[in-house]
C-alpha cells in the first residue's frame, strides 16, 4: 500500500530529466501522472530510489497541429486529449479512447506518454496508437528519435524506449473525418478491456490479445483486398495466442476480438 | 400529525459530509497518543508447514519496536470451533503456529513506530513454508485424501440432517422432474472501511478498545474470551463503522493482537489493514454448492423439492460453517411443497474462513429454489410467474409452521408478486421479448422472477430476541437515548429518535443516540440480521412510554391532581390536567429534582418473516455473452414503514449487492489456493455504471409481534435480488436452449451456455 | 523535502517524505481526515480530493507532485455553517449511509459538475465510476448529483 522510500527530484526541464537519467541510471524511474507507475509501486511492483518528476515540464505538455500531424506532449493529461476540440476533429479515435481510460479522477492525472510507456497491452492508447498508426518522439543522450507505433510496444510492458530515453511526444496523422470504431470490451465501466479492437483507416488494432497490442494482419489484409467488414473480422484473431485469465480464456478472446472487429469496423465517423 | 412514517432526514448527515466520520483508523485521542503500529506478515501460501521464521533483518529495520510470532503468544488459548458438535480438532492460534491453512493467514506481527516503517519491516521477516497438498474445492475437500487438520480425520466441519434419510421416492408421482447441481459463489462482503483497531491499557488495568464491528458487546465478549481478561476490566468503545454487512461481527485476530500488543509494550497500539488484506482475511461470504430437484405436475403444480448443500467453511470453522442451518431452515420459502427435504454439511478448504454476509444462509435459500423452479418451470413449458403463483402459500395473518421449524408470522405472498408483475408490465415485458426473439436480435431481452421470505430478528442461545433501551430526558429539554444496536448506516440516529420524539415530544433535532461503549451499555445484540427496529426501535419505543409512566407520578405531584386525571400531549411534550389546560407541567420539568430515565428490555414473541418478489429486467448481447441489468422491480415487504428514507436506502443497498452477485462478483481461487480477486481491480465490486436506478413498489403487511407491526428490511433487498437477476440471464437466452448459468453470469460463462446449447441442439 | 501548497484556502508549507501520498499528508499532517483510503489499487475513490480544480484520488498522488497546487477537501467545501449544494442534495436524497465513501463521492460530484453542469442519469453514472459506494446502491447517489445540479443551475 506504501512505496518503498526512494528520493524525489523535479526536472525542470527535458534535457534536466535526461541528464538526471543518465547519472542516476535504470534505478530512476521518470514520473508524469504517475497513474501507472504509483499503483505498481504502492504494490512495490516497482521499486526505483529515484522518481524523476516531468509532470512540471511545460514544454512536455500541450496539444497542436504540424502539418499533417498531430503533435501531443507526453505529459499531455487523458482528460486533456479527450476535450480536446483539435484532438476531437483530427483524431476522433484517440480523443474517444482518452475518455475511456480509467474513469475521470485517473483522467486528470494520466497521461499519453505515462501510458504509453507503460505499454499494458490491455490499455486504451497503446492500442489508439496502433490503430492510427501513430508515432513516439524518444529523446536520449543519442538524440531524438522517432519510432512508429508497430515498432514502439516490444513486449509485456516493455518498450522500445532506452531506460535513459524520454518520450517527449505523441504524433497522430491527422484524418478527420476518417471513418473509425472503438471497442471497448469490459464488464464495468473503468475496467481494463478483456479484449479491445479499434479501427482507423484500414488499420485493425487489438488489446488484450497478447504481450502488445496487435495489428490483425489477416483482417486488415483481407480489407485491403476487398473484402466486407464481415468476412474480414472472421479473420481478426488469426496468429494471436491470446492469454487467459479469470474474465476470459482464449477461445472466448479469440471470439470477442472477432465480433469487436466487426463491431469496429461497423462504427463511426 | 405523527413523525413516525415520514421521511425524516437523517440527523447524523451534516457531520458525514463536512468533516467526515470519525473511523477507527480517524481517532485522535490522548489516550492513544505515542501509539504504535501493527502490520501483520501473512502466508503466501495456502498450506504448509512453517519450518522456520526468521525476523532479524526485520528487527532491524527503521523504527521497528518488536516482532512477535505464534511463540510469543503461546499462553493465549487456542480458538476452538464455536459450535459443540463441530470437530474439535480444527483449532486456531492468533498466529499460525506449525501449519499455515490459506493465503493471507496471519504469521507473525511487526510493530513500528510509523505505519510506513511498518510495511517496510514486514518484507524483511523471512518465513520458511514447506508445501503441503491444497485443497481448494469443495469436493476435493469431501474426498479426504488431503486433510487440512490430520488430527480431525476429515474435512468435515459438521453435518446438518443425514443423507441417509433422504426419501428415495420424494419424487414419486411427478410428471416432471428436474434436478442439478449449482453454485452459489463465494463473495467478498468489501465494506468500505477494512478492519483495524486501537488499543491502550490503562494505569488502572484496565483496557480500553476501540474495534469497528456490529455489535460491541459480542466484541467484547470475544476479546474477553480470547485474552483471558475479566469482564469488568474490559472497554469496547464502537467509532463510526464503515459498513460490516455481518463480517464485522465479533473479533478478527488481528484485533486481539493488537490489544496484546500494547499491553505487552505498555503503551497504546493500532492497527489498519490494506484492501489486500481485507479482501483476504476478512471472512467471506455464501460459497455453497447446492443440489436442488424438484418435481411435479406438468400443470405446473410442484410435488416435491429436495435440497442438498455444501458449504465451504474456508480454513478455520466460523459463522460461515454454521450458516447452511438458515438455508436449511428456509428451505421450502414462501411455497407450498407437499414434500419438501434438504440436508447439508460444511467442510474445510485452503481458503479465507467463510462468516455471515449480507442475508447469512437465506439468500443461499432462496437462490436454490428460485432457480429451481425456473428450471422447472422451463420443463413443464409453464410461465415462471404462474408457477410461483400456483405453488405460493396462501396468505395468512396467524402464524403458519413449515415443516422446517420456521414459524412465519405474516405473509401474503400471491399479493407481492401480483404487485410486482404489475409494477414491471410483465405482460409487455413478455411481447417485447417474444418480438426480440421472432426477430432473432442479437441483443436479447431476459425478465426474471423470485419470490422469497426471509427470517429476521431470531434469538440465539441467550434467549428469544429482545433488546435494551434506555430513554432519559434531561432539564434543558433534551433527551439521551442509550440502544444495544449498533449503527453503521442504518440511520439509528435518526430512527430511534423519531420513536422517542413520537412518544415524548421531543424534536428529533434535540435527541442525541449513543451505542457502542460497552461501559455505558454493558448488554445489547448489536446491527445485523435485520433485528434492529424490530427488537431496539421497539425497545426505545417502550421505554419512551415507560418513562411517560414514569414521569406521570411526578407530574401528579407538582399539580397536585391524581395521575389518573392526567394527560400527556406529546405536541406540547407536557402533562396536563384533562379539561384545565392551565395546569400543565412541561415533562423537562420533572427531571430537574431528580433524573428521569428509564431501562427497559423489549422481549419479541419470535423471529419476523420479511417477504417479496422481484422482477429484474436483463438484456443480454447473445454475440458477446455480456448482460445488462436494465431494470429492477421489487416488492420487500417488511410490515410498517417507519422511515421511508431510510427503508429504501436499505433496500437499494441490498438490491445493489444481490445483483453484484448475479452478474458480476465472486472470489477466485487458483488451483494452488492463490487468490485472484485480492484487490478491488481484480474483484469486480459493483460500481454505478452497472446498475440502474431501481423500482421499488410499496408494500406492508405489518406482524403482530411488536406495536410497530416491523419486520427487518436490510437483507431483504439482496435475497430477493440475486435470483431475480440470474433467473434473467438465463430466461434471455432460454429460447436458444439454455437452462442454467451459473453465477455471476459474466459474459464467458453466457457465452459458453450458448455454444453449449448450440452444439448440443444442432 | 519540503513541500509547498495551498489546502483549502490556507497556505501551508511541510517537510515530508517523497513517498508520503497526499492523502496521508492531508490526513496526518494537517488532521483533515474526512478522505479515506478505502483500497491499494486506486480504484475506490474514497480519497477524492480537488487539486487544482479537479478531482484526483489522493492515493495516488505523491504530497511533492501536489507542490504549489491548490487542493479542497471535503472539509473545505462549506462555507462556515451554510453546506454546499452538493453536501445538502446529499443529505436530502439520503445519498450516504456509513458515509466512509461520501467525503471522496462529495469531491468527484463536485468535479463532475464542473465540468458537466447538466448531466444526464447516465453521464452521472459513469462520472461516477470512480467511486465505490458499498451501502447505497448508487440510486440515491445519483439522485443526490442530479439535484445537486438543479440547484447549482438555478443559483446562476
Amino acid at each position: 500500500m506504501i512505496p518503498a522510500p526512494f528520493d524525489y527530484v523535479a526536472a525542470e526541464s527535458a534535457d534536466h530529466a535526461l541528464d538526471l537519467l543518465a547519472s542516476l541510471g535504470d534505478e530512476a524511474k521518470l514520473l508524469a501522472g504517475g497513474h501507472s507507475l504509483l499503483p505498481m509501486m504502492k504494490l512495490r511492483l516497482a521499486t526505483p530510489t529515484t522518481l524523476i518528476d516531468i509532470g512540471g515540464v511545460a514544454s512536455l505538455a500541450g496539444i497542436r497541429a504540424e502539418d499533417g500531424e498531430l503533435v501531443i506532449g507526453a505529459t499531455t493529461r487523458h482528460q486533456a486529449v479527450a476535450t480536446s476540440d483539435l484532438v476531437r476533429a483530427e483524431a476522433p479515435l484517440l480523443a474517444h479512447a482518452a475518455g475511456l481510460v480509467g474513469d475521470p479522477q485517473i483522467r486528470h492525472r494520466g497521461t499519453i506518454g505515462g501510458s504509453l510507456a507503460h505499454a499494458d497491452p490491455a490499455a486504451d492508447m497503446p492500442m489508439a496508437l496502433l490503430a492510427l498508426g501513430g508515432s513516439v518522439t524518444v529523446q536520449g543522450p543519442a538524440g531524438t528519435r522517432q519510432i512508429a507505433a508497430d515498432d514502439f510496444f516490444v513486449g509485456y510492458f516493455e518498450t522500445a524506449a532506452g531506460p535513459d530515453e524520454l518520450v517527449t511526444e505523441v504524433r497522430i496523422p491527422r484524418a478527420a473525418g476518417q471513418p473509425w470504431g472503438y471497442e471497448k470490451f469490459v464488464r464495468r465501466a473503468n475496467d481494463w478491456a478483456i479484449v479491445g479492437a479499434a479501427t482507423a483507416g484500414g488499420r485493425i488494432a487489438l488489446a488484450n490479445m497478447g504481450p502488445v497490442p496487435l495489428r490483425a494482419h489477416a483482417a486488415e489484409q483481407a480489407l485491403a483486398g476487398g473484402a466486407s467488414a464481415d468476412d474480414a473480422a472472421a479473420l481478426a484473431a488469426d496468429g494471436t495466442e491470446p492469454g487467459e485469465d479469470m474474465h476470459a480464456d482464449s477461445e472466448y478472446r479469440r471470439h470477442l476480438a472477432r465480433v469487436l472487429t466487426r463491431r469496429a469496423l461497423a462504427g463511426r465517423g | 400529525m405523527s413523525i413516525l412514517g415520514t421521511r425524516v432526514l437523517r440527523v447524523e448527515d451534516p457531520r458525514f459530509l463536512t468533516t467526515g466520520g470519525v473511523y477507527t483508523e480517524d481517532l485522535q485521542d490522548d489516550r492513544l497518543a505515542g501509539a504504535c503500529y501493527l502490520t501483520f506478515v501473512r502466508s503466501p501460501v495456502a498450506h504448509g508447514r512453517i519450518t522456520g521464521i526468521d525476523a532479524t533483518e526485520a528487527k532491524a529495520s527503521p523504527g521497528v519496536v518488536a516482532v512477535y510470532t505464534a511463540a510469543d503468544i503461546a499462553d493465549l488459548k487456542v480458538v476452538k470451533p464455536m459450535m459443540p458438535s463441530w470437530n474439535a480438532a480444527m483449532t486456531q492460534t492468533l498466529l499460525a503456529s506449525d501449519t499455515v491453512r490459506y493465503v493471507g493467514e496471519p504469521v507473525a506481527v511487526v510493530v513500528t513506530e510509523h505505519p510506513y516503517q511498518g510495511e517496510d519491516a514486514a518484507e524483511l521477516v523471512a518465513v520458511d513454508y514447506d508445501p503441503l497438498p491444497v485443497v481448494v474445492t469443495m469436493d476435493d475437500a469431501l474426498a479426504d485424501t488431503s486433510l487440512l487438520f490430520p488430527e480431525a480425520g476429515t474435512n468435515v466441519i459438521g453435518r446438518f440432517g443425514d443423507p441417509a434419510e433422504l426419501d428415495p421416492n420424494l419424487f414419486d408421482g411427478c410428471e416432471v422432474v428436474v434436478s442439478r447441481t449449482i453454485v452459489n459463489q463465494r463473495v467478498a462482503p468489501a465494506p468500505m472501511e477494512s478492519r483495524c483497531a486501537a488499543a491502550v491499557w490503562g494505569e488502572d488495568g484496565r483496557l480500553t478498545a476501540w474495534i469497528p464491528n456490529q455489535g460491541a458487546q459480542g466484541t467484547k465478549g470475544a476479546l474477553v474470551g480470547r485474552l483471558g481478561l475479566k469482564p469488568e476490566d474490559v472497554r469496547v468503545i464502537t467509532p463510526d463503522v464503515g459498513g460490516g454487512f455481518g463480517a464485522k461481527f465479533g473479533i478478527d485476530a488481528e484485533s486481539v493482537l493488537t490489544a496484546w500488543v500494547a499491553r505487552q509494550l505498555g503503551r497504546p497500539a493500532r492497527w489498519s489493514e490494506t484492501r489486500y488484506e481485507n479482501l483476504l482475511g476478512m471472512t467471506h461470504g455464501r460459497a455453497q454448492q447446492q443440489t436442488v430437484t424438484i418435481g411435479g405436475l406438468r400443470d405446473g403444480t410442484v410435488l416435491a423439492y429436495r435440497l442438498e448443500v455444501v458449504q465451504d467453511g474456508g480454513a478455520y470453522p466460523k459463522i460461515g460453517a454454521l450458516l447452511p442451518l438458515l438455508t436449511l431452515l428456509m428451505t421450502s420459502g414462501p411455497y407450498d411443497i407437499p414434500r419438501a427435504e434438504s440436508v447439508a454439511v460444511s467442510v474445510v478448504t485452503n481458503t479465507t474462513p467463510t462468516g455471515a454476509y449480507r442475508g447469512a444462509g437465506r439468500p443461499e435459500a432462496t437462490a436454490a429454489i428460485e432457480r429451481a423452479m425456473d428450471l422447472f418451470a422451463a420443463e413443464a413449458g409453464v410461465d415462471p410467474a404462474e408457477v410461483r403463483r400456483k405453488n405460493l402459500l396462501a396468505p395468512f395473518t396467524e402464524p403458519h409452521q413449515t415443516k422446517f421449524g420456521a414459524l412465519y408470522d405474516t405473509g401474503d405472498y400471491a399479493a407481492g408478486l401480483d404487485r410486482v408483475l404489475e409494477a414491471a408490465g410483465y405482460a409487455d415485458l413478455r411481447r417485447e421479448q417474444a418480438e426480440r426473439r421472432a426477430r432473432g436480435d442479437v441483443v436479447q431481452l431476459g425478465i426474471g422472477l423470485s419470490s422469497y421470505v426471509e427470517i429476521t430478528g431470531g434469538g440465539d442461545e441467550s434467549g428469544p430476541p429482545s433488546e435494551n433501551a434506555t430513554v432519559e430526558v434531561h432539564p434543558d429539554g433534551s433527551a439521551t437515548i442509550l440502544t444495544g444496536t449498533s449503527p453503521h448506516g442504518q440511520g439509528h440516529e435518526t430512527a430511534w429518535a423519531m420513536l422517542a420524539s413520537d412518544k415524548l415530544g421531543i424534536p428529533v433535532d434535540k435527541i442525541t443516540l449513543k451505542w457502542g461503549d460497552t461501559d455505558l451499555i454493558p448488554e445489547g445484540g448489536g446491527t445485523g440480521g435485520s433485528r434492529s427496529l424490530q427488537q431496539g426501535g421497539a425497545a426505545v419505543q417502550q421505554a419512551s412510554e415507560e418513562l411517560i409512566e414514569e414521569a406521570r407520578g411526578r407530574a401528579a405531584a407538582e399539580l397536585e391532581a391524581s395521575a389518573a386525571d392526567l394527560v400527556f400531549d406529546p405536541a406540547q411534550s407536557a402533562f396536563m390536567v384533562a379539561g384545565d389546560p392551565a395546569a400543565v407541567v412541561p415533562l423537562a420539568r420533572l427531571a430537574e429534582t431528580e433524573r428521569l430515565f428509564v431501562r427497559t428490555v423489549f422481549s419479541a414473541p419470535g423471529a419476523t418473516f420479511p417477504f417479496g418478489s422481484h422482477v429484474a429486467v436483463v438484456e443480454v448481447d447473445t454475440e458477446t455473452g455480456k448482460a445488462t441489468l436494465l431494470r429492477m422491480i421489487t416488492v420487500d415487504d417488511a410490515g410498517y414503514v417507519l422511515n421511508p428514507l431510510l427503508a429504501e436506502g436499505q433496500r437499494h443497498g441490498g438490491i445493489a449487492q444481490g445483483a453484484a452477485q448475479a452478474l458480476l462478483e465472486e472470489v477466485c481461487y487458483d488451483a494452488d489456493g492463490n487468490p485472484l480477486t485480492a484487490n478491488f481491480a481484480s474483484y469486480p465490486i459493483v460500481t454505478a455504471t452497472e446498475l440502474p436506478s431501481f423500482e421499488l413498489v410499496d408494500m406492508v403487511t405489518p406482524t403482530s409481534y411488536n406495536t410497530l407491526g416491523v419486520k427487518g428490511i436490510g437483507e431483504a433487498g439482496t435475497i430477493g435480488a440475486t435470483p431475480a437477476v440470474q433467473n434473467a440471464v438465463v430466461d434471455a437466452v432460454a429460447h436458444l436452449g439454455v437452462r442454467h448459468i451459473d453465477m455471476p453470469t459474466s459474459p464467458q460463462r453466457v457465452w459458453q451456455a450458448l455454444r453449449a446449447a448450440r452444439s448440443e441442439n444442432a | 523535502m519540503r513541500v509547498e501548497l495551498t489546502v483549502n484556502g490556507q497556505p501551508r508549507a511541510d517537510e515530508v517524505e517523497p513517498r508520503l501520498l497526499l492523502v496521508h499528508y492531508l490526513r496526518e499532517v494537517l488532521g483533515l481526515r474526512a478522505a479515506n483510503v478505502g483500497c491499494d489499487t486506486t480504484s475506490c475513490g474514497a480519497c477524492t480530493v480537488l487539486l487544482n480544480g479537479e478531482s484526483v484520488k489522493s492515493c495516488t498522488v505523491l504530497a511533492v507532485q501536489a507542490a504549489g497546487g491548490d487542493v479542497v477537501t471535503a472539509e473545505g467545501l462549506s462555507d462556515g455553517e451554510d453546506l454546499h449544494p452538493v453536501q445538502t442534495a446529499f443529505r436530502q436524497e439520503h445519498g450516504l449511509q456509513c458515509g466512509f465513501c461520501t467525503p471522496g463521492m462529495v469531491m468527484a460530484t463536485v468535479g463532475l459538475l464542473r465540468e458537466n453542469p447538466d448531466p444526464t442519469e447516465a453521464e452521472v453514472r459513469e462520472g461516477l465510476e470512480g467511486n465505490i459506494c458499498r451501502c447505497t446502491g448508487y440510486h440515491n447517489i445519483v439522485r443526490a448529483v442530479l439535484l445537486a445540479a438543479e440547484m447549482q443551475q438555478v443559483s446562476k
